[in-house]
């Protein structure tokens, strides 16, 4: 198999910020747009913008354009006041307007304020320096290797201490000052070491190589964040994680001084972001899970307990595996846990009562929404259930329509971009950090249970969500044709695997499914639905047989649950109609056979607005349709596969 | 690369480095002749220039340019 496009698990996941959706096209003018300041709701245009995986250039754009509309004097809000202080060493003007515009993604209007270029020491210690003055909510000390003078000093135990004790003591004297002086809080910096090795793979051993002061530094700079209120940075793991050599670059540091390499002050950015985010209260606490091909692989009410896949030592099932142990080391540090997927509510409850391999288990699950409603009017719920803001809330799924429909609707909630190789999914997730904390306590242990989790089940009050124009973005097109060669195995796969969305669940081989194809008496039908986010191939299956010489009876009619939603329905009835109508047949007749499967479209030709001609004792149900019925409008294009059938 | 390609996107690189859609480039312009063309906006061009062209310049090419026609220059025989 070809290793598929674009996936982003390594470096690249981290330094392109690829948990958010692509930049959209027309970004500068989007932030011209904003810089004229036209329209309102600057604040929440602005934020909008900046949740895309901007580059540096980009975010340095949008920076700027924020910068103009807080100098005017215009209103951010909802965007929240902060003052970061910046000091450090080299170029850090150049970081500034990133930090400004990646400060926007986690809801703050950021404010810098820089002093002289290498003169952190002066505005640190002077009560009137520019920096003091300024008031600032928090410094971050951007001070790297070079900015704390560690002098290496191999094998001499007794300098090294020295080097690592002086470079603390400078770390101590400008926090003092700085708490003295404008009583600001401090954001410490962990040093990223450089990669160039003096003896080699001794370095990390031997006292006063440039290595082992830089683990023994970070060592202390971590002891003095947990003795204290300061803050850590951890640019040491940031820097490890995309790669040191990239981290370092010799070539624009001596260009222009820049201490790490301007394509990850992105990435640089956003943790700064979410520091200072957290500081404001602006961390996710909710952790809202689709299930199928999500927590599991496969989808429960098609492959049912034993088809889906979750187990340990089957490369899929590990990955979903990996969601779900990821979902509870969150939710064992107070991240609430939630589920939204569209299923019937029993069938989807299986696998977390009765599945030996499922680590997730009810009890761990706050609220459990398992319908067949849309998933923002599911958010929305569980929002007002836990009492808690959408702009708390992250939601997974490998879905990108569904993903596509939260963030139109409710743009407040996270929605973190995935890759199609589930392997990504735990990773991805974790990169984008959501949940930053900038301390941790005992009541944060207790706060998950605290919204007691017992898998509530909520039902849905007031009108759903208007997908209409959502639809219409999604530039979706069905394709209609007979079952043929080409199509034959897909059909009859479906045709054997469809539960849930199934009318009738009658089941037939490939070579029966051959001979519907030759029957002139029977009307078969395939749809195809492709949108932009592209193929999702055959994903409905109807045979219709002419049981009168007026009347056509729609032997089956199934459908992948993936598409629900989406007017599929609407348009394969108005396709059987139009063919019908050409066909000289007056009359649609539809049958439902209950199985434990497929409650879900016992009410389907109801909603289609058929009539209800009678009820069987087993729950079965017969309706009927008039051909002549006027068709919806429907959010899509059809087209057809075969050339003969075009309807008036 | 063509010159003319060079100028092309190298002008669509300092329209968006100085928020100015009007600016045009000629062999001689130079810093005076741009507005807000100060030491910092210089090293945001020489990184937005450097990634727009997939080229690495060493801090001496930089140093010894003297006005956007040997920029260019410098630019067409990299790319």
């Amino acid at each position: 198999m070809l290793p598929k496009k674009g996936t982003a698990v390594s470096a690249e996941l981290y330094r392109e910020l690829a948990w958010l959706p692509k930049p959209p096209s027309d970004f500068s003018i989007r932030c011209k747009e904003l810089a004229n300041g036209s329209g309102g709701a600057v604040g929440k245009k602005i934020r909008a913008l900046a949740t895309h995986a901007l580059d540096e250039q980009q975010l340095s754009r949008l920076g700027r354009t924020i910068r103009s509309l807080q100098l005017g004097g215009v209103s951010l809000a909802p965007l929240a006041p902060f003052r970061l202080g910046l000091i450090g060493n080299g170029t850090l003007d150049l970081i500034v307007p990133v930090l400004v515009g990646t400060a926007a993604r986690h809801g703050i209007a950021l404010e810098c304020i820089t002093g002289a270029y290498d003169q952190f020491l002066q505005d640190a210690l002077q009560p009137d320096s520019l920096l003091n003055k300024a008031r600032p909510d928090a410094v971050l000390l951007a001070l790297d290797h070079r900015g704390l003078s560690l002098q290496i000093c191999p094998g001499n135990e007794q300098l090294a201490t020295e080097a690592v004790d002086a470079a603390i003591g400078l770390l101590d004297s400008i926090r003092a000052s700085i708490s003295r002086n404008s009583g600001a809080l401090c954001i410490l910096q962990t040093l990223a070491a450089p990669p160039e090795a003096l003896f080699g793979s001794f370095d990390r051993a031997l006292a006063g190589t440039s290595r082992n002061l830089v683990d023994r530094v970070n060592q202390k700079i971590s002891q003095a964040v947990l003795q204290s209120t300061d803050m850590l940075l951890d640019v040491a793991g940031i820097a490890e994680t995309v790669g040191l050599a990239d981290w370092h670059s010799p070539a624009q540091w001596n260009l222009a001084k820049l201490p790490f390499a301007d394509a990850l002050v992105p990435l640089y950015a956003e943790h700064v972001a979410r520091i200072i985010g957290a500081m404001r209260g602006k961390s996710r606490r909710v952790l809202v899970l689709d299930l199928d091909n999500t927590v599991w692989g496969g989808v429960i009410g098609d492959d049912g307990m034993e088809g889906i896949q979750i187990a340990q030592g089957d490369a899929t099932g590990e990955a979903h595996l990996a969601v779900q142990q990821l979902a509870l080391t969150l939710r064992a540090r107070g991240i609430v846990l939630a589920v939204s997927s569209k299923n019937t509510d029993s069938i989807a409850r299986r696998p977390f009562k009765e599945h030996p391999d499922m680590l997730l288990k009810e009890e761990h699950v706050a609220v459990f929404q398992a319908n067949w409603n849309d998933k923002a009017t599911n958010i929305r719920a569980i929002a007002k259930e836990l009492a808690l803001g959408l702009d708390s809330f992250v939601f997974l799924d490998d879905n990108p329509v569904e993903r596509g429909l939260i963030r139109q609707e409710i743009p407040e909630v996270a929605v973190p971009e995935l890759e199609t190789d589930p392997a990504s999914y735990a990773r991805t997730l974790a990169a984008a950090g959501y949940f930053e904390a900038i301390n941790f306590s005992e009541e944060d242990r207790a706060r998950a249970e605290m919204y007691q989790a017992n898998a509530r089940r909520l039902s849905l009050q007031g009108q759903a969500t208007d997908l209409k124009s959502y639809l219409r973005s999604l530039e979706m097109r069905i394709v209609f044709g007979p079952f043929d060669r080409t199509t034959r195995a897909r059909v009859t796969q479906l045709i054997n695997k469809s539960n849930q969305f199934n009318l009738t669940t009658r089941r037939y081989t490939e070579s029966q499914v051959e001979q519907l194809e030759a029957d002139d008496s029977v009307m078969t039908l395939h749809a195809r639905l492709i949108d932009k986010f592209g193929d999702n191939g055959i994903i409905c299956v109807i045979i219709c047989s002419a049981t009168r010489n007026d009347t056509w009876t729609i032997d089956s009619w199934l459908m992948s649950c993936r598409v629900l939603g989406r007017c599929v329905e609407q348009a394969v009835l108005a396709e059987i109609v139009l063919r019908a109508r050409a066909a000289g047949i007056t009359t649609l007749e539809g049958i439902y056979l209950p199985t434990d499967r497929n409650e879900m479209v016992r009410e389907h030709y109801g909603k289609l607005g058929f009539t209800r001609l009678d009820d069987g004792t087993d729950g079965s149900s017969r309706w009927q349709l008039r051909t002549d019925v006027e068709l919806e409008d429907l959010p899509m294009t059809v087209q057809r596969e075969e050339k003969q059938f075009e309807p008036a | 690369m063509e010159k003319a390609e060079v100028y092309s996107k190298l002008t669509a690189v300092f329209q968006d480095v100085f928020d100015e859609d009007d600016l045009t480039l000629t062999p001689h312009t130079t810093a005076d002749d741009v507005d807000g063309w100060d030491s910092l906006s210089h090293i945001r061009l020489v990184l937005a220039v450097s990634k727009a062209f997939g080229v690495k310049f060493s801090a001496s090419e930089i140093g010894g340019l003297k006005n956007v026609g040997e920029f260019a220059d410098l630019i067409e025989k990299k790319a």
